[in-house]
């Protein structure tokens, strides 16, 4: 019989929120993503309709109530459509960073018991997040195109508004996922906090009409990365002639403001999740 | 059997220590923070593991046996790197697959498919070679009519055969067993039992956590007895199952002395 190889020693160092071969990490978060999935939709009948049904529904009642009683629409080109643009990148958002928040506590009997990156949980999330996304801006560009919005090079810009949208969700995954195992307040906290972020970007309401108010405040409002990523979406995608990202902040150099908290909540949330990782077995 | 193979260090572990805080009163939401805010957070320390030094060779069965919370589990787990040791050294050579409180972790929703796939790629395997390796997972279990069941709906035994089978079927070198043989049916039993002896025919290491003294005095070349986070004695398994009754006469004794 053949002596097995000696392999190289290594030393075990404890859990982490990061190890092993990018191959291994890539695995497993599609691997896990998928799983989501399943699970997800396990025992529905329309399945991942729903993930489109949803934002649908949502859009169909704040249109109702937004062009026909509350009139905030008015003026706007496209309303229906920049309306729900900006309802599906927000719940792209909304949803990673909410399922997000107990995807580890969920996920217990698999942390207690094997040894893996514990960074692909909430990437799993994120990434399941992400395909709901892709397939709901289809859906968005059939809308857009039933408008009347003619193509545009602006269309373009949509994977780096993406890109940064995927990185302020992973980065707040992160920051919940593992702030949740040792102090469950944060669900509550995060429910509401969401609801506010909501209102504060211009999804309802046109970033005209703060603009109209008080030119400061409406600036100060487009530090917000989501109002940032909307806003532009709104120009780039369809409507040109709606102020750009860059004009909206008061001049691009201050687009830095919020890619900086894009940036600032990613490296917070690999901090955190990287420090707490090795304890999260054992607090659960 | 096979030559002599060369035997090299598989597991090695220098005065590895383990401390758990154990609060008197767990404060998890901000309002019980915030209601007390100088209430400090009291702490019992737990020693689980106390300045352990032990070697495994590659190829040795090594059988842990001692009494309930006497941290055999703790160092299963710093072993898997699932808890994260205070201080000491884990120096391992092969890849690791545990099997620790009866399961690998399969997620109850999910049917045995996608639970053996997803278990065996946290266990090392890539997508393709978990795939590839399914059917043998699954005969191995003899659960072949009901892979697309969800694991929910499966008992706890079968729950446990399949788990075993996909750390059998893994690949690793070094496995480290908790209490495997005292779930599952006497037909399965057996299986595990020359599943073991064919992987230490294969030269596999095994670390074997168990209260069966008898099966341990079957399997394992070498035994320890864990009292207390220490090593209280280490040597063959027949002395060590010695060692482990009288520790347990001893607790019987103790306790019928408070009760009376």
């Amino acid at each position: 019989m053949a002596a097995r190889e000696v392999p190289p020693a290594y030393e075990m160092t404890g859990p982490s929120a990061f190890s092993g071969s990018l191959r291994r990490f890539v695995d497993l978060a599609t691997i896990l993503a998928r799983a989501d999935y399943k699970v997800r939709y396990y025992g529905s009948a329309l399945g991942y309709l729903w993930t489109l049904g949803r934002p649908l529904l949502l859009f169909a009642v704040m249109y109702a109530v937004f062009s026909q009683i509350v009139k905030v629409g008015e003026g706007v080109e496209h309303y229906p459509v920049v309306l729900l643009t900006g309802i599906m990148l927000f719940y792209y958002f909304s949803e990673a960073t909410t399922r997000s928040v107990d995807c580890v506590v969920d996920r217990e009997q698999m942390v207690r018991k094997i040894h893996f990156p514990r960074m692909v949980i909430p990437l799993a999330v994120t990434l399941t997040a992400t395909i709901n996304v892709v397939f709901s801006l289809a859906a968005v560009f059939l809308f857009i195109g039933l408008a009347g919005v003619e193509a545009q090079w602006g269309w373009f810009e949509l994977p780096l508004l993406m890109a940064l949208l995927f990185a302020f969700s992973y980065g707040f995954s992160l920051l919940l996922s593992a702030l949740y195992v040792p102090l469950r307040d944060v669900a509550p906290i995060w429910e509401v906090a969401t609801q506010a972020l909501f209102y504060a970007t211009p999804i309802l309401y046109p970033i005209e009409l703060l603009q109209e108010r008080s030119q400061a405040v409406s600036e100060i409002a487009m530090w917000n990365p989501l109002a940032a990523i909307v806003q532009q979406a709104r120009h780039a995608l369809i409507d040109p002639s709606a102020p750009s990202a860059a004009e909206a902040i008061g001049g691009g150099v201050y687009l830095l403001i919020p890619l900086g908290i894009i940036v600032g909540v990613l490296v917070l949330g690999l901090w955190v999740f990287n420090r707490l990782a090795p304890s999260i077995a054992e607090e659960l | 059997m096979s030559e002599a193979a060369p035997q090299h260090t598989a597991v090695a572990v220098e005065g590895l220590s383990k401390s758990f805080e154990l609060p008197h009163q767990q404060v998890n939401t901000l309002k019980e923070r915030v209601v007390h805010p100088f209430a400090r957070r009291t702490f019992e320390r737990l020693d689980a593991l106390d300045d352990l030094s032990f070697e495994v060779r590659s190829g040795e069965f090594l059988g842990i046996a001692g009494r309930n919370g006497q941290g055999k589990s703790t160092l299963l787990k710093c072993l898997a790197g699932i808890y994260a040791h205070d201080s000491g050294r884990i120096t391992l050579r092969g890849r690791l697959a545990p099997f620790i409180e009866l399961g690998v972790g399969f997620n109850p929703h999910l049917t045995a498919r996608d639970n053996v796939v997803i278990n065996a790629v946290m266990l090392g395997l890539t997508p393709a070679q978990a795939r590839a390796r399914f059917d043998s997972i699954v005969a191995f279990a003899e659960l072949e009519r009901f892979v697309d069941v969800p694991l929910k709906n499966y008992s706890s035994g079968m729950q446990v055969r399949l788990a075993f089978s996909v750390m059998a079927q893994v690949d690793a070198d070094i496995l480290l067993i908790d209490e495997v043989l005292a779930v599952g049916d006497a037909s399965f039993q057996r299986k595990c039992h020359d599943e073991l002896e064919a992987m230490r025919a294969d030269g596999r290491t095994i670390l074997f956590v168990t209260h069966d003294m008898v099966a341990m005095q079957g399997f394992c070349d070498r035994a320890m007895l864990i009292e207390g986070g220490r090593i209280a004695a280490q040597g063959a398994p027949a002395e060590i199952a010695r060692g482990y009754d009288e520790v347990n006469l001893g607790a019987t004794a103790a306790h019928e002395e408070a009760v009376s």
